[in-house]
């Protein structure tokens, strides 16, 4: 191959943390106008070596070659100046900025020492026109979705002339429609000779919109492939240097009784929600962002206020107005973001696993540490935590892990019903399949475990019964031998999420 | 080549890890060598027991700032409470009469109720604890006036002066009560559960209260705690001076953030440690003692102060590699 096909070129690049080799060996060949997948468990190298592209980190060894020069910037501000812009997963949007200021941060339109907010204005609202953004430029950030605030930072790289955008899990916190609408504009700039690194660990939009992948594993470069002639598989096996032959490790358990039961909820975002699940149960729920299943289950578990409705646990009727009553009853909660919710992340693993259930497992004045760390290095075996020590922080752990975290401080607390939002959000395909497993056993010791998941087959391929969510209401019930005899399918759940 | 890099930087790394931990204690054993080098008399063990017994006023502040602070924090409250401690003496014990046991205990009652209200107006209505306690403080500071009636009343009862200078073998009550209250908190933060919901709520109080900790219960005590710590400094600062005045205390509040932070308290919330804060108090403590026993003005104590205050943070963020 020419060498001047490429836009971005990266040999050899190395990256080392304290001990901690993060990158070992980070190649990259990326053309101009290509959507380019980069895909990897988490920890495999995959956010590192784009941290060292824009400059976030300074990498120790290898070479960058970014339009055939060789390319090394000191920060984002320079990456961004050279062409290189990357949209990060967690967007850190100033809310009380207009859509013109986000745009021209850094670099606003000035008379003199003055800012000329009419003339940015107007510029703003040009390209804000060529990409058919439904609000203008003097709209404040606070407004917009989340998806709207994506397509900010990406009409932003573009007027900053990015001829390079990474972007890293785009379509994580977006709904199917808001996905449609960015990969119509990934096209858009694709035509117009845009290159887009795009990290995800979704396979099916890989496939959808990227061109070729290059895959990492262990911080190593694996190899790239073009994804015309490359089957889902293949990438796994690449992945994990192994095959995972079941995707889904489904077992089916003996179904028990009733053990909670909601009768006409009502609150924030959901109105007439009434359901039930039993003991060994995996029931999950499925629907738009937005449509109201976490403040549901946030509601059920005392996080937001429940207007109305009665809940029932094991037949008695319950009163729960925040989740340490929820926790004493048996009632838990994965929430969906693991860092605002889920985690004191400078704090140990020790003390994130036992923080909920120190009421009821340390009677005494003082704690017990010894009992404390016996069952915590037990349930994070049990786990297969990957952590060289519970004494270290949260913080240092990969997404999965953290997740089994999150997972180890519920099951401490021995639940009866298990709540679980988005449990595999950001996890890697390994962590994400051991999870799996580990819903079915706790379902198999007579759990009742409830699983919301913006991913169809996830929720397809774990469900006893899928509950689906439409603008606040249940909109339908499919059960799993209906999914197994062929009479419902991805496409009668996705009708019911769109309310028909 | 490749190996003998990778040695050399794990052994840096070691040192780095080393100091991250144990920093502080490293400055502050090179502050005691460096002061002794220059003034023997530094050395001496009537010295250690002056200033062991001078930061205890500081050391009480200190323990409740560190609650305060660790649970995403502040507490400037604390040297107005000092003034109301010791003019609420002042009051009960020269000009009513009262017995001294029982005007302390209705002092130290005074600065327990003022840290809940502290607590209760910062928990309860999620207001920013830095504009509650400097309003707080404010108040705190007008009722010391008020019952003085903004003049200086001497405290001469000798059981109450006791509380300064009785000692048991050779320590004085105030280093007794250092110690006491130093293991106290040591236990309370790192051995109970509240200590644990205290460092929860710190680091990321939407993941605690998810977790079922109780929130405004967490805060309201810590800052509750603090409003008791503060009482007792006042009362030894009272039986220190022997007289009550509403205007003492002022800039307390810095010494103990100072000492705070130098023990590795972050600001940030869910971070300290009680050796870590006790090691800060002495660093404090030596500044003051080591410059007066050189004969430096006291002018230049508080710029040394702050210079070793950013000089400690910098070594420690360096060393935690917190600026990366």
């Amino acid at each position: 191959m020419n060498k001047e096909n490429y836009i971005l070129e990266c040999h050899n690049i190395r990256k080392a943390f304290g001990g901690t080799q993060a990158l070992k060996n980070g190649e990259l060949y990326i053309r101009p106008g290509e959507v380019h997948a980069l895909l990897g468990e988490n920890g495999a190298g995959k956010s590192t070596l784009m941290k060292c592209i824009i400059g976030l980190y300074s990498f120790d060894g290898g070479e960058i070659l970014y339009e055939g020069k060789p390319f090394r910037a000191r920060g984002p501000v320079e990456a961004l100046n050279a062409g290189i812009s990357m949209i990060h997963q967690e967007l850190n949007p100033e809310p009380h900025l207009t859509i013109a200021e986000s745009i021209f941060l850094n670099r606003e339109s000035t008379r003199g020492i003055f800012l000329d907010k009419k003339r940015q204005n107007q510029k703003a609202d040009e390209i804000l026109k060529k990409f058919d953004f439904p609000y203008g430029a003097g709209t404040l950030m606070k407004k917009l979705t989340l998806a709207q605030m994506q397509m900010i930072e990406i009409i932003k790289a573009v007027s900053c002339n990015a001829r390079l955008i990474i972007m890293d899990e785009p379509t994580s916190s977006l709904d199917s429609e808001e996905t449609r609408q960015l990969f119509r504009t990934i096209n858009d700039l694709k035509k117009q000779g845009v290159a887009m690194i795009y990290i995800s660990h979704r396979m099916e939009e890989i496939f959808e919109i990227c061109d070729r992948v290059s895959v990492f594993r262990d911080g190593t470069y694996v190899g790239e492939k073009d994804l015309e002639h490359v089957s889902k598989e293949d990438l796994i096996s690449m992945m994990v240097g192994r095959k995972i032959e079941n995707v889904f490790p489904k077992t089916e358990c003996e179904i028990g009784e009733v053990v909670f039961r909601a009768e006409n909820l009502k609150g924030n975002g959901f109105e007439n929600v009434s359901f039930e699940v039993r003991k060994g149960e995996i029931l999950g729920i499925s629907g738009l962002v937005g449509s109201g299943r976490s403040e549901t289950m946030r509601a059920i578990f005392g996080l937001e206020p429940l207007e109305e409705g009665k809940l029932f646990l094991e037949g008695k009727e319950v009163k729960i107005k925040n989740p340490g009553q929820a926790i004493r009853k048996g009632i838990c909660m994965v929430n969906e973001d693991r860092k605002s919710w889920g985690l004191s992340l400078h704090r140990s693993i020790r003390e994130n696993m036992s923080v909920a259930t120190l009421p009821f497992k340390q009677k005494r004045l003082l704690l017990n540490k010894k009992r404390e760390e016996k069952e915590c290095k037990e349930i994070g075996e049990l786990l297969k935590l990957k952590a060289a020590s519970i004494e270290h922080d949260a913080f240092s752990l990969s997404g999965g892990n953290q997740q089994k975290v999150v997972l180890a401080k519920w099951l401490l607390a021995d639940p009866k019903v298990l709540i679980l939002d988005e449990p595999t959000r950001g996890v890697d395909v390994g962590a994400k399949s051991e999870i799996h497993s580990l819903m079915c056993r706790f379902a198999a010791k007579g759990m009742a475990v409830i699983m919301i998941s913006s991913e169809l087959p996830e929720v397809m391929g774990m469900s006893d019964r899928i509950l689906v969510y439409h603008e606040g209401r249940i909109n339908g019930e499919v059960k799993r031998e209906e999914l197994l005899a062929g009479t419902q399918n991805q496409e009668t759940i996705l009708n019911k999420a769109f309310g028909q | 080549m490749e190996n003998v890099k990778a040695g050399r930087v794990t052994d840096r790394e070691k040192t780095r890890m080393f100091m991250g931990k144990y920093g502080i204690g490293v400055v502050l054993l090179f502050m005691m060598i460096g002061i002794s080098i220059i003034e023997p008399a530094f050395r001496s063990g009537s010295n250690m027991i002056n200033v062991a017994t001078q930061v205890s006023i500081n050391a009480m502040i200190s323990y409740g700032m560190c609650l305060a602070i660790t649970t995403e924090g502040i507490d400037l409250s604390v040297g107005a409470q000092l003034a109301l401690v010791s003019c609420t003496i002042g009051q009960l014990i020269t000009n009513s009469g009262w017995n001294v046991w029982s005007a302390c205990i209705v002092a130290l009652l005074v600065a327990t109720v003022w840290g809940f209200i502290n607590g209760f107006l910062v928990s309860k209505f999620n207001m920013f604890p830095f504009v509650v306690t400097l309003s707080t403080q404010l108040i705190i500071r007008g009722f010391a006036q008020v019952i003085s009636g903004g003049q200086s009343i001497p405290v001469t009862n000798s059981t109450f002066k006791q509380i300064y200078s009785a000692k048991a073998g050779i320590l004085p009550v105030p280093i007794i009560l250092l110690i006491v209250v130093t293991v106290v908190m040591y236990l309370l933060l790192h051995w109970t559960k509240y200590g644990r919901y205290v460092f929860a709520v710190g680091d990321n109080m939407q993941a605690a209260i998810a977790s079922g900790v109780n929130v405004f219960k967490v805060k309201t005590i810590a800052y509750t705690i603090s409003g008791l710590l503060a009482g007792i400094a006042g009362i030894i600062f009272t039986a220190k001076t022997g007289s009550a005045q509403s205007n003492i205390g002022v800039g307390y509040e810095t010494d103990a953030v100072a000492a705070c932070v130098l023990g590795g308290t972050s600001f940030a919330g869910g971070i300290t440690t009680i050796p870590g804060v006790l090691m800060g108090i002495f660093i404090i403590g030596f500044i003051y003692n080591g410059m007066n026993l050189i004969g430096i003005d006291s002018y230049y104590q508080s710029m040394t102060k702050g210079i070793v205050i950013i000089l400690a943070v910098l070594l420690d963020m360096v060393m935690n590699k917190k600026n990366t």
